[in-house]
């Protein structure tokens, strides 16, 4: 019952936002975005840690006759997720607070009928169920990048839209291809429950290329070189808010699908183009990196640094070791925390200055202290300095690739030299040196603004301190994931 | 059975209505004698009865279909209230037309003899030509009556040949009979059997617009009424993929892998040629006909999957084809009345001007597209899922997901257009008070089906 509330109740919200009339619909969805918040944490105090099996299952006949059924249940990794999607969109909500988008009912019913779709995704038992909630997901956060982003997002989003949907296609035509392979369930004559699918015995051949049909959406989602080309565009163009919501949470399904719904259902396809996936995810860490260096939009270089994060997840995740799997798990969170902060203080120096060139900038940490210590300890984060957040998940990753392979392990080590580059640079380039006319007058964080970025602080050290507050809940989770993969 | 009689009763009363003094009865008159007709006609439901010595069966299948049509009549009906103002003193005819098509229509879904199905859709094919020239000062509406007719008479041709050559191979016009005697005495098909079955394929397959028989489609679309070519494009269609299934179910079942091999070269065809036909279109209503090239091909994958799926995928496509069609048709005659273009530009701004046909529009091209939370999304589930049932079919899916992801291309140029681009000099469209209720009710229906589609798939 408690997912199925976390589940509709944004859905719900989103319509009562419609009927507001005016800026009064940012408050009444903030409220919303509180509640369901409030509503996962309270689920997170009845969750059971040890359980390996999902908790707060529901699980109704869909379309009884074809053996789909709505059914939702939450595991440690689904919690997580849960958690990190509820915990960030009251804060992307509240950081809008300055900005007076046009047909703002509009806006916010958007940003909380894709929370649904983001929950859905993260508690979905069922193939087709997950999938449903997949587009779901995508369709608002469409809308709003294409209604109220910068000047090119008509051609812009629709190649992410495009390019999305293409990928999610063929995750259709594997799962419409598995559903049958399994076996009759009562009246039905098969089933697309996800442990029908852990279940399915199939040769190495078939699983060979279900697996690129599964990765394919996944990989685009993420995304990983070379299929990446939409995003930094996407990003750039988009509303600052729903960048938020695609880097911070929209690119967590594709790695959430990896865990869930690629290596479990398909490990021995997967063992064989392990190789091959690390490579494409190491050249992504490399490459988003020394673009990132180029960068001279904020936008863009954190845009691209997020590609070289998440080629690092992918990365820990495909060595199929435990610390990989968990530092995917724990550094899906950090990064969510971290963009999202990031992205929030671009949109907070764009919108004073009116631009994003790190050339027009500088010498802002004069008159903001408040603003310059945030900054610095979001990007000391991304960096993943120890003590933050990005440490813990990096160096799990690491170890997990090491494991697999030392080689790939020191070149995929590079991107902590990188990331220091880019973002050192980045902060030098903005906030130290001398003003520039752009900069001359700069107010330092209001009162919504700080709480928005405490918060996040509060859990880059949260998590950089003790990360078994997040590692255990997931730790069950994870091992049995890993002992489905191995056991096929 | 009583359906039909019903109508052919009711067009000839309609007919007689024109003597009337004023028009503004007619609209109400139609659409209460289709009412009756969707109410009587549900009362056959899982009571099958033959009729006139097995000329036709009123089945499930029938009921089902019947009222897929007579639903869509229907809701195409409303957008023709305009008329009442600025036409035409023969507007009595083009009701009664219309409920005569209908009737061809349920003819084509119940017939159990190859001569009702002949004359089903001559009946429906007769009412359509004229209809397509009942704009008459304008000479693209002439042409596309011209050009129906001619082709359309060439095809029935086919069909007529086609037809013959099977009676003369088995000696019966019964589909039972003819299932019976698909094979000679000498244990091989016979010749005449295979170029009657070959000829009956390509008279259908004209009918509901497959490639490589689809040119016509584009010119008669465009040139037609655009309330006439709603209807074209969701009951004739539909009437045609349902006769045609059924005929290949009850009649040519046992030549399976003779026809298969055609069939599957025309749904391929008519994949490729109607989705990236009409992502190259300008004007929507040629993207629109496109489309529904498109979906015949979709429908046709159901067909040619042939397995105990297909029935139930046919008739939920279909179902959701035709809501959305109606809906984009009717928003697309709504906005070009008063717009006066039929590019994709004259879509600019709508989604400030007219929220609501904007909101509509975006629900019918996301069910055409197949995108979740629309019934177009089960009914391309639902087919994808008939197909890849036969495991050697799967390069057929990942052909049609290929151009699925074209079809989202084209469709959203639409929307991109009615909330990515100002206004402009467009006004608020005026929309009557019946119209933006059909649409309201078409938007909530193909969003219901999106959630729930288990309300109709479990039916047939």
């Amino acid at each position: 019952m408690m997912t199925a509330l976390l589940l509709f109740w944004p859905a719900l919200a989103a319509l009562l936002v419609l009927l507001v009339k005016g800026q009064g619909a940012k408050r009444v969805a903030f409220i919303a975005a509180l509640v369901e918040f409030a509503i996962a944490l309270f689920a997170a105090t009845t969750f059971v840690v040890a359980k390996t099996a999902p908790q707060f299952e529901l699980s109704v006949p869909w379309v009884e006759r074809a053996g789909i059924s709505f059914s939702i249940g939450m595991d440690g990794i689904s919690l997580l997720m849960v958690l990190l999607t509820t915990f960030l969109v009251p804060l992307i909500v509240l950081s809008s607070f300055k900005h007076d988008y046009k047909k703002p009912n509009a806006f916010y019913a958007l940003i909380l009928f894709m929370q649904t779709g983001l929950i859905g995704v993260f508690v979905a038992q069922d193939a087709f169920l997950f999938y449903f909630f997949w587009e779901v997901a995508l369709i608002p956060v469409y809308f709003i990048s294409a209604i109220w982003g910068g000047a090119r997002r008509v051609a812009v989003t629709f190649k992410f839209f495009v390019y999305t949907i293409f990928g999610s296609f063929f995750m259709l035509a594997a799962f419409i291809y598995l559903y049958f392979q399994t076996p009759a369930t009562g009246i039905a004559p098969h089933s697309s429950d996800i442990n029908a699918f852990y279940q399915l015995a199939l040769d190495t051949n078939t699983q060979s290329w279900i697996f690129w049909f599964l990765f394919l959406a996944f990989a685009i989602k993420m995304p990983v070189f070379p299929f990446h080309t939409w995003q930094p565009d996407t990003y750039t163009e988009a509303p600052a808010q729903a960048t938020m919501l695609l880097s911070g949470i929209m690119l967590k399904m594709g790695i959430y699908g990896v865990l869930r719904w690629l290596l479990p259902v398909v490990p021995s396809g997967a063992s064989q183009w392990l190789d091959v996936v690390l490579v494409l995810s190491i050249i992504g860490i490399i490459y988003a990196s020394v673009i990132a260096i180029r960068q001279r939009d904020l936008k863009r270089l954190i845009a691209y640094s997020s590609i070289a994060h998440v080629g690092l997840i992918s990365a820990g995740i495909f060595s199929l070791t435990e610390q990989g799997l968990q530092g995917g798990v724990i550094q899906m969170l950090s990064h969510g925390i971290n963009v999202v902060g990031l992205f929030f203080i671009i949109d907070i120096i764009f919108s004073r200055t009116k631009t994003r060139e790190i050339l027009s900038l500088g010498g802002i940490t004069q008159t903001t202290p408040a603003l310059s210590i945030c900054f610095m300890i979001l990007m000391l984060g991304s960096v993943a300095l120890p003590l933050t957040n990005g440490f813990v998940g990096e160096f799990l990753l690491l170890s997990g690739v090491f494991q697999y392979n030392y080689v790939f392990g020191a070149v995929a080590g590079i991107t902590i030299i990188l990331g220091a580059v880019y973002m050192l640079r980045m902060f030098q380039g903005v906030m130290f040196g001398t003003r520039s006319p752009e900069t001359e007058v700069f107010a330092d964080l209001t009162f919504n603004e700080k709480a928005v970025l405490i918060p996040l602080v509060i859990m880059v050290f949260w998590i950089g301190l003790f990360p078994s507050t997040f590692l255990d809940i997931s730790e069950p989770a994870v091992f049995n994931l890993l002992n489905i993969i191995q056991k096929r | 059975m009583i359906s039909i009689i019903l109508l052919a009763g009711f067009g000839i009363i309609n007919l007689f209505a024109g003597f009337l003094k004023s028009n503004r009865m007619l609209l109400p008159l139609a659409i209460l004698f289709l009412t009756i007709v969707f109410g009587v006609n549900l009362f056959s439901w899982n009571d099958p009865q033959s009729y006139f010595n097995n000329m036709l069966t009123i089945d499930n299948y029938a009921v089902g279909f019947t009222g897929v049509m007579v639903l869509s009549t229907l809701l195409i009906l409303p957008f023709s209230q305009r008329y009442v103002a600025d036409q035409d003193e023969n507007l009595a005819e083009y009701y009664s037309l219309l409920l005569f098509a209908v009737m061809g229509a349920i003819m084509m879904v119940s017939f159990e003899n190859m001569i009702m199905l002949f004359l089903g859709i001559e009946i429906l094919s007769i009412s359509m030509y004229i209809l397509a020239g009942t704009d008459k000062q304008r000479p693209r509406s002439n042409e596309a009556a011209l050009k129906y007719f001619l082709m359309g008479s060439f095809f029935t041709g086919f069909l007529l040949f086609g037809i013959v050559l099977i009676y003369g191979a088995t000696g019966s016009f019964d589909i039972t009979t003819i299932a019976g005697t698909t094979i000679g005495p000498d244990g091989i098909e016979n010749t005449m059997f295979v170029m009657g079955l070959l000829l009956i394929v390509i008279g259908i397959s004209f009918k509901i617009s497959a490639a490589p028989f689809h040119f016509w489609t584009p010119d008669v679309y465009e040139g037609t009424p655009t309330l006439f070519t709603a209807f074209m494009s969701t009951v004739v269609k539909v009437a045609g993929v349902a006769a045609f299934y059924k005929l290949m179910d009850a009649a040519f079942a046992s030549s399976y892998s003779t026809w298969f091999p055609t069939l599957i070269a025309i749904t391929v065809l008519t994949l490729v040629v109607g989705n990236i036909g009409a992502a190259v279109q300008g004007s929507v209503k040629r993207m629109l006909a496109y489309s529904s090239i498109s979906h015949a091909g979709y429908l046709l994958m159901a067909l040619i999957a042939f397995n105990e799926r297909s029935e139930s995928a046919i008739f939920f496509y279909s179902l959701a084809y035709s809501v959305a069609t109606i809906a984009a048709f009717g928003v697309l005659k709504l906005v070009t009345v008063q717009r006066n273009d039929e590019s994709f530009a004259t879509f600019n701004g709508l989604g400030q001007t007219n929220p609501l046909l904007a909101f509509v529009m975006t629900v019918s091209m996301c069910s055409l597209a197949g995108i979740p939370l629309t019934a177009g999304f089960f009914g391309k589930f639902f087919v994808f899922t008939s197909v890849v049932e036969d495991n050697s079919l799967i390069w057929l899916v990942v052909v049609a997901v290929l151009l699925a992801a074209v079809g989202i291309y084209y469709y959203f140029k639409v929307v991109i257009a009615m909330y990515m681009h100002p206004a402009g000099n467009y006004e608020r469209v005026r929309v009557t008070s019946l119209a933006s209720f059909v649409l309201i009710f078409v938007a909530v229906l193909t969003i219901l089906l999106g959630i729930a589609p288990a309300l109709v798939s479990d039916l047939i």
